[in-house]
């Protein structure tokens, strides 16, 4: 038995993809903000390790939203700082 | 979104001794100040050369007067040098990371890349610390054995080691400290997260000591005509003087012993100089015995600069005064005393159209005699921004002199809008913007219905008032923090402004069941509402014609309303009976009309409000202010029809109910003691997870709760609705049922942290009771209502468990206190974005839409941006 367990089919962890460079550049042009200016994740968080999130990536968070239905939101991966 | 220049980094370090000199514009050696002509030494503290504070004189660096000059620093030579006291910790780690011979760091190479790990070219601060090296180790470098650094508040430094097991201490002088960290290599200090271009450790320890400039420390000239100095002023004297005797005993080859003492001295002046307020150092006083306030206390903590003077300011065009209630206004306007009303003013620019007006306010002058007559003006500001003081003398002569381009400061008038506000200002409704009305009396007015958002009441509040004094800030006022405006909270998307107290027991009383108006007393209802014309009246007796109790609220109502709800009278009956509703809490509202229920705190409440909630979907803020104007005088008219009020009598029973009342108690006493008999006989069965006590207790709570309801019960059914207090508690204006049966009936179980009191004596909660005495009495049941009163064992358990509510509040605001404040710190800068995203200052990125969904909540329905369920009733006019 596979006792491995993956923290991107638990219920309470939304869905996380990868965005391509494409679309983090029409994502970019839409908000008109710079690659700083979005929010951040750690590299080492258990869903971006999951899904093989790297250093510079944009990570697409989808949530289920009770007021809203269905909210996205991105976020950029940096290094955790130390301590 | 960016800012034209972003910050990239912003580098602290230390003041270098070369710096000091170098920005030092005067070295100061004299500790006098003013000569006997109140001039300053040359070379003195109030030297010329730091700047200038008395108007007329000139600064000799820079050649300004005093308001001009922006002061320059000097500087103290001294004769040896001491500790920064601000910087004890680091010097203290440097000296027990570092050796004691040739101060490198006690580390080999490779200890250091195991700690700082093998990654390079990052920038990690603070890489090494205290912890990665051993104490007392020998040095990896030189083979020198480390001593232990002990550390003494507040500067003093030793070595300690055993000898011939004897602990032996030697005292470091800030010379041979400054020494050791003088020999520290650079690329040691960059292990250690200290950048050595910027930051020499041994600038930690002073040798020249800084002179703020005077302006930084002006001297205040008495009444006497004395001088008294700043209390910086007065410690650098000390500094000096010490410094001035060190140097001569110095020169003088004095003994070991009284350089040490001088030594010590001006270690503790430099000191006190910097950081008054040091542990384990006598703070240094004035004469009159107050401590001084020196550099670090200027920064420090509510008063000090930071959050005294940059955070948090004070401002004029303000007002404050107690506040107290007036039904007659509207909500959105504020009674302001007359006093008040004629210091405050609005600056006007005068114009070729306004000219002729501001000249009659000029010439009313600064003093309006009576709230009736109209406002004058104080101050006159010419273009040259001169301002020109309004007096009776020269109102006339100013009155000729403007013209356009000059700008009038005129009196608050009634229709002016300010900003009202009480503290503390926990949400936005804290502070609202009102509309002027100049009353008689001291005090500000308000109405009650407005006092749930202040959450004001008049037991000696006091609130203030600010004067907005731009186009601007007036026409901001007026759309966002109008009152009309936050009826609605955006903390539940439900009105926060409606009826309080007497308006919801007055509604109540005016709407419930049905009865009969004659025209005189409908005219008196509703002889402050602008109703024009009455409704045809219902029936007609004797050739009069009456009027239901519905119809004349239905009065007030807008036209095309439509809703059906349950009132807060409703019990949740398993069928509900609909319009037959025994206790009319069926409400139904049909064209603006009301066809039954009755109307109270669910319709028209403070934080209820459905009526209110529901008009301001469908017909705007301003119809539904203008409701609760109509509604606060229709309903103190109602209470004032019939009168209203509550004594002692009021909570009397008949001698059956008292009767019935003394058997329920007796009985579940006696319950309680047969559970307790079977618990004592070890016959009790416990409940499962509970141990044979807690299921005693348990059983014990359950039938003294259940005892206490009875009697409640009881007192109820004696109490009907022509008792005041049954009034009220059913309307939901104020009080339950339960506060009721407290009086009337029984106190029932005092608790603390949900359990039977048990704490007290040895065994027994009061020495009244026997030891282990399991029985209701002993443990805080109180069969006596506020009414028969409470004997004294009852009185104490009754203040125990009052005690308890008092501790709770008091912990509970004091910790959600400082969590707003942390709060609030953290999001001050937030806003909305024209996109829809929630944006930090610097344009990142909070929420890509304003809480997922883009709804204001202030403009929500409860949460939900569409009312589905109101608006189909609205249409279908039936309950779905």
């Amino acid at each position: 038995m596979n006792t491995a367990f993956d923290v991107l089919k638990h219920i309470m962890v939304p869905d996380h993809q990868i965005m391509s460079d494409e679309e983090v550049k029409t994502l970019l042009s839409t908000y008109d903000i710079s690659l700083e200016q979005l929010p951040k994740i750690y590299h080492d968080d258990p869903a971006v390790k999951a899904i093989g999130g790297r250093l510079g990536d944009v990570i697409r968070i989808i949530r289920d939203s009770p007021t809203a239905g269905r909210a996205e939101s991105y976020r950029l991966v940096i290094k955790r700082p130390k301590k | 979104m960016t800012s034209p220049k972003r910050v990239g980094k912003i580098e602290f370090g230390l003041l270098s001794p070369r710096e000091i000199r170098k920005m030092s514009v005067r070295k100061i050696i004299w500790a006098d100040t003013y000569d006997d002509d109140g001039f300053p030494y040359p070379q003195g503290l109030m030297d010329l050369h730091l700047g200038v504070i008395d108007p007329g004189l000139r600064c000799k660096t820079c050649d300004q007067k005093a308001a001009k000059c922006p002061g320059h620093f000097g500087h103290i030579e001294l004769a040896k040098p001491v500790i920064h006291v601000g910087y004890t910790r680091l010097i203290r780690k440097l000296l027990r990371v570092t050796c004691r011979a040739c101060s490198r760091l006690l580390l080999t190479a490779e200890e250091i890349e195991k700690v700082v790990g093998a990654e390079e070219g990052e920038h990690v601060p603070e890489v090494v610390s205290e912890k990665d090296v051993k104490k007392e180790r020998v040095c990896p470098h030189c083979g020198e054995q480390q001593l232990k650094i002990n550390f003494e508040k507040p500067t003093t430094f030793f070595e300690a080691w055993v000898e011939e097991g004897r602990k032996v201490e030697h005292k470091l002088t800030p010379a041979d400290i400054r020494a050791r960290l003088e020999r520290i290599p650079d690329e040691d200090l960059r292990m250690l997260g200290i950048n050595p271009d910027v930051a020499r450790p041994e600038w930690t320890i002073l040798t020249v000591l800084p002179v703020p400039p005077v302006t930084m420390r002006p001297s205040i000239i008495l009444e006497n005509g004395q001088r008294s100095e700043d209390d910086l002023t007065h410690k650098l004297v000390d500094i000096i003087r010490i410094n001035q005797r060190f140097k001569e005993n110095q020169d003088a080859g004095a003994p070991q012993l009284i350089i040490e003492d001088l030594w010590e001295l001006l270690q503790y002046h430099v000191t006190t100089y910097l950081d008054n307020e040091v542990a384990g150092c006598p703070p240094a006083r004035h004469r009159s015995g107050r401590p001084l306030k020196t550099l670090s206390q200027r920064l420090k903590g509510k008063e000090g600069r930071f959050r005294g003077s940059l955070s948090g300011k004070r401002v004029n065009f303000s007002a404050r005064t107690v506040i107290s209630p007036d039904p007659n206004l509207s909500i959105s306007e504020v009674g302001v005393p007359l006093a008040i009303a004629n210091k405050m003013t609005i600056p006007v620019r005068v114009t070729r159209y306004n000219i002729d007006e501001l000249r009659r306010y000029i010439l009313n002058g600064p003093e309006r005699p009576t709230i009736r007559s109209p406002c004058g003006a104080n101050y006159v500001i010419r273009p040259d921004n001169r301002r020109i003081r309004l007096a009776e003398s020269n109102k006339e002569t100013v009155a000729e002199m403007i013209e356009p381009g000059w700008t009038v400061e005129r009196q608050v008038k009634d229709g002016d809008i300010v900003l009202f506000n009480r503290q503390p200002s926990l949400h936005r409704m804290s502070i609202m913007a009102h509309r002027v009305v100049v009353m008689e009396g001291k005090t500000f007015r308000l109405n009650p219905a407005v006092c749930p958002p202040y959450n004001a009441d008049f037991d000696g509040d006091e609130m203030n008032l600010h004067i907005p004094q731009t186009e601007e800030a007036r026409a901001e006022a007026e759309i966002l923090i109008s009152v009309q405006a936050n009826i609605l909270s955006p903390r539940t998307g439900g009105p926060i402004i409606g009826g309080i107290h007497d308006h919801v027991s007055g509604i109540f009383l005016l709407t419930h069941g049905t009865r009969w108006f004659t025209k005189e007393e409908v005219l008196y209802l509703l002889k402050h509402t602008p109703v024009e014309h009455l409704p045809p009246a219902e029936k007609e007796e004797d050739g009069r014609p009456l009027w239901t109790n519905k119809q004349v609220f239905s009065t007030i109502l807008p036209e095309g309303l439509n809703m059906i709800f349950h009132a807060s009278s409703c019990q949740n009956c398993e069928t509900c009976r609909r319009e037959q509703c025994e206790r009319d809490a069926y409400v139904r509202i049909v064209d603006g009309r009301l066809v039954s229920g009755a109307i109270d705190k669910k319709a028209i409440g403070a934080f209820d409000g459905q009526i209110l909630h529901r008009m301001i979907r469908q017909y705007g803020f301003r119809r539904a202010a203008q409701f609760i104007d109509d509604m606060t005088k229709l309903s103190i008219r109602a209470i004032m029809l019939d009168g209203f009020s509550f004594g002692i009598d009021d909570e009397d029973l008949t001698r059956t109910e008292y009767g019935q009342i003394d058997e329920v108690l007796k009985n579940a006493i006696l319950d309680v003691e047969r559970r307790i008999r079977i618990y004592n006989e070890g016959q009790l069965e416990p409940m499962p997870g509970r141990t044979l006590e807690e299921t005693l207790e348990m059983q014990i709570m359950q039938v003294l709760g259940k005892a206490r309801d009875r009697t409640g019960e009881i007192a109820g059914r004696h109490l009907g609705m022509n008792n005041s207090a049954v009034v009220m508690a059913v309307s939901g204006a104020r009080g339950s049922m339960l506060n009721l049966t407290q009086m009337a009936g029984c106190l029932g179980q005092q608790s603390v942290r949900g359990e039977r009191i048990m704490r007290g004596y040895e065994k027994r909660t009061l020495p009244h009771f026997k030891w282990n005495d399991l029985g209701a009495h002993a443990h805080g049941f109180i069969t006596n209502s506020y009414k028969s009163g409470l004997s004294p064992t009852e009185f104490f358990f009754h203040a125990i468990g009052g005690r308890e509510g008092l501790v709770d509040t008091a912990v509970r605001t004091s910790q959600s206190g400082y969590l707003q404040r942390r709060m609030i710190n953290a999001l001050q800068d937030l806003k909305v974005a024209y996109d829809g995203t929630v944006r930090t200052t610097g344009g990142r990125i909070i929420q890509f839409r304003y809480g997922e969904d883009g709804t204001d909540p202030a403009r929500s329905s409860f949460g939900a941006p569409v009312d589905v369920k109101g608006i189909v009733e609205s249409v279908l006019k039936e309950e779905v």
